[in-house]
């Protein structure tokens, strides 16, 4: 859009958007340079993934191996306990749907319900929202402690839950829901959760859809309330575990690469495949 | 105003039909059983929010007038009423105004960092809407989706003295290894640097839905009038941009005034507390020490600063108007 033929308007020469033109391949060639950069961190995990350990820690450094090796993947999975810790975070993941589906109802009872204390409960969510967890770690694990759910996946995923932003997205998409199609369902019969179920939710399949993808996107990367709330090692999700990686840093640098691959591939391919959702998210916090 | 536009630029609302007041409901809010509708509905998150997003700023204001610990957490008989002795010991810890200044210069790096730098990629992204741009923002956009652990072990690999790659990058220019992690004034930056790394992602993307949402007709004006790339940016989109920039720089701000991640990760907040911020020092307080209700002193006043903060972008976007 900015091959204006005016930018080069005293250039009388005929060519009249070449200026602009060389101007876009000069910042492209930039943002390319910029975005191998950006790029560099993940394309080294990936290449020190497979290499065996006694390159990964050799100087000069290589960036592609000549013997590729996946048994730092297989290490992984058999000598140390990442079955368990993926299974741990698919269902610390598989909980924060739930907290999708209570933030939906709750959107849905703000966007379309008139009831006494509607005002005051909608600000309570808002006002949430200025809270920081960092703030309130200390006495929420105080309020986990008391409710006897520490050290369970529930503990660990219960705090970030439901979010009022959230609520707040899903309030605001789905008052412009046309408000005769739930009245003309509930008047052929059906009960205010099957209107709910059947009608309301298959509605706001563009809301739902960008807000399952960060839901998995946060569950998949989630880490203070495991690393906070798991005592047993059997309760660790993937980034509890890969933190204890850490500790082990001089030691087997293709290792950590490789359990850092487990968890970033992932999310690599949902965001290739999700992208246009991810980024109307992020776009959408914009609103805060 | 923008926040309208990038609701209409991220085309989320296939349904554009004005929020409409329903007739339906309110004639048969008549019998009880309907009139506890919404509340079912709104009741189990308005339930986990007062659990987990109100209450523990009440919990946490009680127990910082406490000695609460490991043994007050076993029996609560053991925990007795100190009144304010937990904060005047905070403002006489020498490791609580190093974790301030420690933040403060966080900050400081971060801050202009992030916003500067978002911007700067924003605008050159915006130049062209081909298929070769489009392909390069998911370049910029991934590291704010990846975990934290996993970056931080890469860089922290990046970063390793011996065999790390961005010290024999430097030998390749006769600069001796540098310790980046173990040098207290460098540790501060190298950490920095990860976060502003994994934070563009996100202003980037809040960047350009505004930067799609400015008119085409004032920048095509100001072309007629002879203006040129340059003053365009600067005297036209970037004065249209200033909510959408000053609403980055306040999240960022708040977002360096809570940075934990990548030092925790990184250094533990080494070498020396060299890179302990204030939330890191809180944690440590809390479940390394167990001094809950001292911890909670902490969480206090981190949270009257970040409420501050909040207030004045509230108040900042009042005065937005319209264009």
């Amino acid at each position: 859009m900015s091959n204006t033929s005016v930018d080069s308007f005293p250039n009388s020469k005929g060519f009249l958007s070449r200026p602009g033109q060389k101007m876009t391949a000069l910042i492209g060639s930039a943002l390319f340079v910029g975005a191998l950069i950006t790029a560099f961190p993940f394309i080294w995990m990936l290449t020190s993934s497979v290499k065996p350990q006694r390159e990964s820690v050799s100087y000069p450094p290589t960036i592609i191996s000549k013997h590729i090796t996946f048994e730092y993947f297989r290490a992984l999975f058999t000598q140390l306990n990442f079955n368990r810790y993926l299974f741990n975070t698919i269902c610390v993941v598989l909980i924060g749907f739930f907290g999708l589906i209570f933030m939906a109802m709750a959107g849905y009872s703000f966007a379309k319900f008139e009831f006494r204390g509607k005002a005051s409960l909608f600000f309570l969510v808002l006002a949430t929202m200025m809270i920081p967890v960092q703030v309130t770690m200390i006495p929420t694990y105080l309020i986990l402690n008391s409710l006897k759910l520490t050290n369970t996946l529930v503990g660990m995923a219960i705090p970030t839950l439901v979010s009022g932003f959230n609520i707040f997205l899903f309030r605001q998409f789905m008052s412009t829901l046309p408000s005769e199609i739930f009245e003309a369902a509930k008047l052929d019969g059906a009960g205010e959760w099957r209107t709910f179920w059947r009608i309301v939710l298959p509605m706001s399949g563009p809301i739902l859809a960008v807000q399952a993808v960060l839901t998995f996107i946060a569950g998949w990367n989630s880490f203070l309330w495991p690393l906070i709330i798991a005592n047993d090692q059997n309760l660790y999700t993937l980034s509890v575990g890969l933190s204890l990686l850490n500790k082990q840093l001089s030691a087997n640098p293709s290792l950590q690469m490789a359990a850092a691959s487990v968890m970033v591939v992932p999310i690599l391919f949902v965001f290739v495949i999700f992208q246009r959702y991810i980024v109307q998210g992020f776009a959408l916090s914009g609103l805060k | 105003m923008v926040e309208v536009q990038i609701l209409k630029a991220t085309n989320i609302n296939h349904y554009s039909q004005p929020a409409a007041s329903m007739p339906g409901t309110r004639k048969r809010s008549g019998s009880i059983k309907n009139r506890i509708v919404p509340y079912l509905f709104a009741a189990p998150s308005m339930i986990l929010l007062v659990t987990f997003g109100i209450f523990p700023i009440l919990v946490a204001a009680f127990v910082s007038l406490t000695d609460m610990n490991i043994s007050g957490l076993a029996d609560r008989s053991n925990v007795k009423f100190v009144g304010l002795a937990n904060y005047a010991k905070l403002f006489s810890d020498h490791d609580f105004w190093q974790a301030v200044s420690n933040t403060a210069i966080f900050a400081l790096i971060g801050i202009p960092s992030v916003v500067l730098l978002s911007l700067g990629v924003a605008l050159l992204l915006n130049r062209s809407g081909n298929v070769f741009f489009r392909a390069l923002r998911a370049f910029y956009f991934v590291p704010a989706i990846t975990g934290i652990v996993a970056i931080s072990l890469i860089w922290g690999y990046l970063y390793n003295t011996q065999f790390g790659f961005l010290n024999w990058l430097l030998s390749l220019v006769h600069i001796h290894a540098i310790q980046w992690l173990s040098n207290p004034v460098l540790a501060k930056f190298s950490v920095a640097l990860v976060a502003i790394w994994r934070g563009t992602g996100l202003n980037i993307i809040i960047l350009l839905a505004a930067l799609q949402a400015v008119p085409k007709e004032y920048l095509e004006a100001a072309s007629i009038d002879g203006a040129s790339e340059w003053t365009k940016t600067c005297k036209v989109t970037i004065p249209l941009l200033r909510f959408a920039i000053f609403f980055v720089t306040v999240t960022t701000a708040i977002a360096w005034l809570q940075f934990f991640d990548e030092a925790y990760v990184l250094t533990s907040g080494g070498p020396l507390g060299a890179t302990t911020s204030i939330s890191l020092f809180i944690f440590n307080e809390g479940f390394q020490l167990s001094q809950f209700g001292y911890a909670s002193a902490g969480s206090l006043v981190l949270f009257v600063a970040i409420a501050f903060i909040t207030v004045f972008q509230l108040h900042g976007r009042r005065k937005d108007v319209e264009y």
